[in-house]
């Protein structure tokens, strides 16, 4: 492995975005995608090699490329480490961008902003693999803060739609409350480690657990959990956990393609793989712990139930991946890293699938997102229900998909850790399971069975969508049903190795491995397991809820109407912020204009300056009148006065 | 013999007159011309008392130069007088207010 792969690696995404965005008139629209698809073509096939070189022959890589300043003993450098985490995730992020890069060929045909589109996701792309495959912190702000910036540009990508432009501004400053936490999280990491360098920092990481500042005189805080929750507040803001969750919905308005590869595979995962590489120091605080599990189990269930009622099918996914970045969270707050990274993964594939789906059924129904607006979709686009199905069974961890795997590992290792908080976070996911089920077959139920329910028009019935959209959602569907077999080496072997630290007092997945006796026995073991027949329920509810009863639902709304409503303005949260976060600041930036500028500035000193200009100048005006004897007489007193003053 | 303190008087009392007469008259501006030439007399005769005491010709030297300025600053002031007269056919001195931005 060389610095030169390496850089390849990160600069082809760049260079067909530069080459697609700056030059995308006159290389033409088929030229911008090209080259963006090659870019990225480029990355992926280089990040199979270096995976290879990682897993199979040991490799590892931590230099630096480029020393950007030096002041002082800070150094701000660009380098790249690369172990067993960066190379799944380098290998994740661009299979996922690649295949959204091919669907995006189809999805986006008729768009004005074709290639626009195609050089915002490549820049994506080259912001995510400089945020995974960055050695120090600044390098992981810097992709951090660039991922942030394309999310925003993506979400806003339809820039005449008023409810886009509030969703990306709303994004922008959510992530921005997330940032102020990680920002001060590292400022923290310098003043006590003395460095931005991963492997300087985790090597401080004993001497760090036991200092403690005092941020209120008289409370002693342990460093450690003050710089682990501020830099989890981060993780917070971009992985969408409660409560800076409320843009990840919102987000939505971007193009589906965005939807699938940045605010459900990708991107959102930042924050857990952050973690994730920071487990050396969340390892030693347990507060810090505690925190994460609390959050990630809030989410989990919380935000599934909302899935249960929304109506727009990219909503509901939306809600879902809330769901499931909650179940890593989980996984993190348990110290079952892995297990977390592994749901990372096989989510990344299966719910990339769903929403690319998704995106592939409103194509057909020509920008219809309503699902009480399908239905019976499944004789028109059969490769679409079929990835579908299957994507929709790996979510609700239907033995033998991969979200079997990873969800019942996570389930599993809460199961098994006795941090504070984790009997609430086993019970969030044992429920989350059913209702998962329940959201997702609703979902399915209403969109491809049942009777169809959109406006029949002879000439246009709906169609399966073209080669470059249906290929994908099968390339996606092939990893989202075997990805889950690495478990073995992922979960429980050690396929990690040092890139995770996991302390020996919380190692829950220790003992799992210990009775891990190969992909079947879990299997089986998974059959008689409470998440299993919790899932099944979801599935025969869904199923008696939207296609035996369709009118149960109405009537339940109708009994629940107070839940409902509770569900329907998703617990408040967006009014709250909206009330006292953005009117606060509303009525506190109308305060200081009122007070501050117009009164004081503008009332006070510029035009105060005049007016008093302005008043003596009508006293002194008078001096002036013109008559020869006033001026005469003033010429002698001022002739008197100096006599006065210079003879006497 | 008449005392220095007399002529002196006598100055101070004719300036104070011209000076008098500037401010008070504000009928016409042809008296505003005759108090000036009073002034200027009025401190010629200052200098020809001192001259005469200190025994230096200086000073009348002087009152003849000082003189001659006058008589051409009186022919000037008149013209400009006659100039004035046919513009605005007044010569009351509160009618001209034109002196000023």
């Amino acid at each position: 492995m060389n610095q030169t792969l390496l850089l390849s690696i990160v600069l082809a995404p760049l260079f067909g975005s530069i080459i697609a965005g700056l030059f995308g008139n006159q290389v033409g629209r088929v030229w911008a995608h090209r080259v963006a698809v090659y870019g990225v073509g480029i990355a992926f096939v280089l990040s199979v090699w270096v995976l290879k070189l990682v897993a199979m022959d040991g490799e590892t890589y931590n230099q630096q490329v480029y020393q950007w300043l030096q002041s002082g003993s800070l150094s701000l450098e660009v380098g790249f480490m690369v172990d067993a985490l960066t190379a799944m995730m380098m290998v994740v992020v661009t299979f996922v961008s690649l295949m959204v890069h091919i669907y995006t060929i189809g999805y986006m045909q008729d768009d004005d902003g074709y290639a626009r589109f195609f050089s915002y996701i490549s820049l994506f792309t080259f912001s995510m693999l400089m945020l995974v495959m960055a050695n120090n912190f600044m390098q992981l702000f810097f992709g951090w803060e660039a991922v942030g910036l394309v999310s925003y540009l993506l979400i806003g990508f339809w820039y005449k739609k008023p409810t886009a432009i509030f969703a990306n501004l709303k994004a922008f400053l959510v992530n921005r409350v997330g940032d102020f936490g990680f920002l001060l999280g590292i400022a923290g990491i310098l003043m006590y480690a003395g460095s931005l360098d991963y492997v300087e920092v985790f090597a401080q990481a004993p001497v760090m657990s036991e200092q403690s500042i005092a941020i209120f005189t008289g409370h002693d805080w342990s460093v450690m959990s003050l710089i682990c929750i501020l830099l989890f507040i981060g993780a917070m803001g971009k992985s969408a956990q409660v409560p800076l969750h409320v843009w990840l919905p919102d987000s939505m308005e971007g193009p589906t393609p965005i939807s699938a590869l940045i605010h459900a595979a990708t991107m959102v995962t930042a924050g857990i793989f952050m973690v994730t590489r920071m487990s050396p120091l969340f390892e030693f605080s347990e507060t810090a712990l505690s925190f994460v599990l609390v959050i990630g189990s809030i989410t989990a269930l919380f935000m599934g139930f909302l899935g249960l009622i929304q109506n727009d099918i990219k909503r509901v996914i939306a809600y879902s991946t809330l769901s499931q970045l909650g179940y890593m969270t989980v996984a993190l707050g348990a110290s079952a890293y892995s297990a977390g990274v592994f749901h990372l993964m096989t989510h990344a594939f299966f719910k990339a699938l769903l929403f690319l789906g998704a995106g592939s059924v409103i194509m057909a129904m020509h920008h219809e997102q309503d699902i009480r607006k399908m239905g019976g979709l499944k004789k028109y686009m059969p490769i679409t229900y079929w990835t579908a199905l299957i994507g929709s069974l790996a979510l609700i961890g239907f033995p033998g998909l991969s979200g079997f795997f990873s969800k019942d590992s996570i389930i599993e290792a809460v199961h098994a850790s006795e941090i504070a908080g984790s009997s609430f976070a086993y019970f969030a996911v044992v429920v989350g399971v059913f209702v998962t089920a329940l959201y997702s077959f609703r979902l399915f139920f209403l969109v491809f069975h049942g009777k169809e329910r959109f406006k029949i028009d002879r000439h246009h019935l709906p169609h399966e969508s073209p080669a470059v959209v249906t290929v994908p959602l099968i390339l996606l569907a092939i990893p989202s049903v075997i990805s889950g077999y690495l478990i073995g080496s992922m979960v429980f072997g050690d396929f990690f190795g040092s890139a995770i630290v996991v302390h020996a007092n919380h190692d829950v997945l220790a003992e799992h491995a210990e009775s891990y006796h190969g992909v079947m026995s879990f299997m089986l073991h998974g059959l008689t397991a409470l998440p299993f027949w919790l899932a099944m329920a979801g599935i025969a509810t869904a199923y008696y809820l939207y296609m035996m009863r369709p009118d149960i639902p109405a009537k339940l709304q109708q009994r629940f109407n107070w839940l409902y409503c509770i569900l329907d303005n998703k617990y408040g949260f967006d009014s709250f912020n909206q009330t006292v976060f953005a009117g606060g600041a509303r009525s506190f930036g109308n305060l200081l204009w009122q007070v501050g500028d117009r009164l004081l500035i503008d009332g006070f000193i510029v035009n105060g300056a005049a007016k008093t200009v302005g008043f003596t100048s009508k006293v002194v005006r008078h001096v002036q009148s013109g008559y020869l004897y006033h001026y005469a007489f003033a010429m002698i007193i001022g002739l008197y006065l100096l006599l006065t003053f210079f003879v006497v | 013999m008449i005392a220095l303190s007399d002529f002196l008087t006598l100055g101070a009392l004719l300036f104070s007159l011209s000076v008098a007469g500037i401010f008070i008259n504000r009928k016409n501006i042809i008296i505003l011309l005759m108090c000036i030439e009073l002034m200027l007399l009025a401190v010629n005769l200052n200098f020809i008392a001192f001259a005469h005491f200190a025994g230096d010709i200086a000073g009348q030297v002087f009152v003849f130069f000082i003189l001659t300025v006058a008589a051409a600053e009186a022919a000037i002031g008149l013209a400009i007088l006659v100039v004035l007269f046919r513009n605005i056919h007044t010569i009351n001195v509160a009618d001209l207010d034109k002196l000023k931005g």
